[in-house]
């Protein structure tokens, strides 16, 4: 419908540059520039190189995204932008970008919440989202379980990882493996010729004392990495399939049953994952299994909606505007560590 | 009519300029809040100046070299402008802009040397010919190890002041901090001449600080 918000989001808050364009539910444009090639070396994503690809990439993955949305910059009904939570520097740039073309073209702008913006963008792939939904967040910056009675203004957490998140453990897992970064993709590869029970590494916090929804992966991290360690010393050679597997595995148990558990303790009949470890094949065919069991529907977008990208912030932003939400102010600032539960940044000049 | 910015200094400051005289100006000295205050000063200026954007027909922006996080702000800020007005920007180094400023305010007439804080115990800076002639690139350095190089030189800058055993011809008169009134009066002097402008791209003038880390060996199986 025409009359459906246009809207194009930033996003910049690790090392992608994305650029989406979306009208309502309809997905226009995913433009992405990556710099993960440029953090490989490092093992991780050096947030100082990530904001000097940001700048480069900035402008024209905006071009490119007006350009396949067949759309042009005047037409747009707002301007949404990540305005946290993710790597500082990295944020500034997509926020002061954003607001430069807010301002420029007479545009409201959005400053908008990363982790909202993942549960959100499935509404490009599933329509409207079901009121309340239930979400898990897999990925390299959070693990999180959130309930979300209205995405534009009521987001809950009901839990989260108390210490990496669990894509975290993938790349860490794959560097002892000598897989190179990232590690998600790598180890899911690995994994699909291993055996998942050949080890039994632990679960963590699946105690009957332990939090129900919280989340802890580095136990596990390190197991993992002392079993490799013992094969090594002992001059045997690492299984890297059995271990991919059986890694895997563990987190993905836990992921969903704790997921599982969330929706049925809240009288919640759906699920939503996203976030780029929702990308993982064996973490979407147990969810599904399990979820089918539970009589729960899973709600999962294709893989490239599930990685950071700007139509996630756009769809956000889109339905800000359908909702009648506050914009922001042009003092709007990039907050690192803003929280889950404000979906959005309302300026202080339009708060009602 | 230019609209003028420069966030590579801990100053944030904006300006616009109808090519014969300064209409607005604005500066605030705020470290850390330059992605929160630059847009808000942009919009003070051109009201100040009662000037709508669609008569803005070229940016201004300091490129640096400066503090990377402050100076990515004006950088993005001037390509989007450019873009979204559809309008040319004009890359100046900020270094040009206090010069131009410590000539408009002091007698300089002869050699002198511009400092800003580059942190870590460094400065930025570059020697100077006259106010409007730049002699040096850019650089950073430690004040010592360029102490023969400035010594007794009339010097202006925040980074002069930092360090006045190397800058020992620290000029009280000049502004400490860059102002985006100077730059734009530059830049507008280097348009009527018709001269080159520098492309708006940050100068870093230091690589990213990251380490490969040592890790573990490779037991790639096959
Ligand atoms: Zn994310």
């Amino acid at each position: 419908m025409a009359d459906e918000p246009l809207v194009l989001g930033i996003e910049t808050s690790c090392d992608e540059t994305g650029v989406g364009v979306v009208r309502g539910h309809t997905l226009l444009a995913d433009a992405v520039a990556t710099s993960v090639d440029e953090h490989a070396r490092f093992g991780g994503v050096v947030p100082e190189v990530a904001s000097r690809a940001h700048l480069e990439a900035m402008v024209p993955t905006i071009q490119r995204a007006l350009k396949d949305a067949g759309v042009s910059a005047s037409d747009l009904d707002g301007i949404a932008v990540t305005a946290g939570p993710g790597l500082a520097g990295a944020l500034l740039v997509g926020v002061s970008a954003a607001k430069a073309y807010a301002y420029a073209l007479g545009k409201p702008l959005y400053g908008v919440n990363h982790l909202a913006s993942h549960i959100c963008v499935d509404q490009l792939e599933h329509g409207a989202l079901p009121e309340p939904t239930m979400a898990l967040l897999v990925s390299g910056g959070h693990s999180s379980l959130l309930l979300a009675p209205d995405i534009t203004s009521d987001v809950r957490s009901l839990g989260s990882t108390i210490d990496d998140a669990a894509g975290e453990a993938f790349d860490k897992v794959a560097r002892v493996l000598g897989l190179g970064f990232p590690g998600g993709p790598v180890i899911d590869r690995y994994a699909r010729e291993g055996d998942p029970d050949a080890i039994r590494f632990p679960r963590g916090l699946t105690g009957p004392r332990d939090p129900l929804y919280d989340f802890s992966f580095s136990g596990l991290k390190t197991s993992v990495a002392r079993w490799i360690e013992a094969r090594r010393a002992a001059g045997e050679t690492v299984p890297v399939a059995d271990v991919a597997a059986s890694f895997q595995e563990a987190v993905t148990d836990v992921l969903t049953r704790k997921a599982i558990r969330a929706c049925k303790d809240h009288g919640v009949d759906h699920l939503m994952m996203g976030g780029g470890v929702a990308a993982n094949s064996r973490l979407r065919a147990m969810a599904e299994e399990r979820c089918a069991a539970a009589g729960i529907e899973l709600r999962v977008p294709r893989p490239k909606l599930c990685t950071d990208n700007g139509a996630m912030v756009a769809a956000l932003g889109a339905e800000m505007v359908a909702r009648g939400r506050a914009a922001s102010d042009w003092e709007l600032p990039a907050d690192s560590s803003l929280p889950v539960t404000e979906p959005h940044v309302p300026g202080r000049h339009h708060a009602a | 009519m230019l609209l003028a910015f420069d966030t590579a200094t801990p100053a944030i400051t904006a300006a616009v300029h109808d090519g014969t005289a300064v209409r607005a100006e604005s500066t605030q000295v705020d470290a850390r809040r330059h992605g929160e205050l630059l847009l808000p000063t942009v919009d003070e200026v051109l009201r100040e100046a009662g000037v709508k954007l669609d008569a803005v027909t070229g940016i201004v922006v300091g490129v640096g070299p400066g503090p990377y996080t402050g100076l990515r702000v004006g950088l993005v800020t001037a390509a989007a402008f450019g873009d979204a007005l559809g309008v040319p920007v004009y890359g100046v180094c900020t270094l040009d802009g206090i010069a131009y400023a410590a000539g408009q305010a002091d007698d300089l007439d002869g050699p002198f040397v511009v400092a800003t804080d580059a942190r870590r115990k460094e400065v930025y800076w570059a020697r100077y010919g006259d106010p409007r002639t730049r002699i040096t690139d850019p650089a950073v350095d430690r004040p010592a190890d360029i102490a023969d190089e400035v010594a007794g030189l009339p010097a202006v800058g925040a980074g002069a002041a930092l360090y006045p055993e190397v800058f020992t011809g620290v000029r009280p008169q000049a502004p400490v901090h860059q102002s985006a009134a100077a730059l734009a009066a530059l830049a507008s002097e280097r348009l009527a001449r018709g001269e080159e402008f520098l492309p708006a791209l940050p100068l870093y003038l230091r690589r990213p600080d990251a380490q490969v880390p040592a890790g573990y060996k490779l037991v790639m199986p096959k």
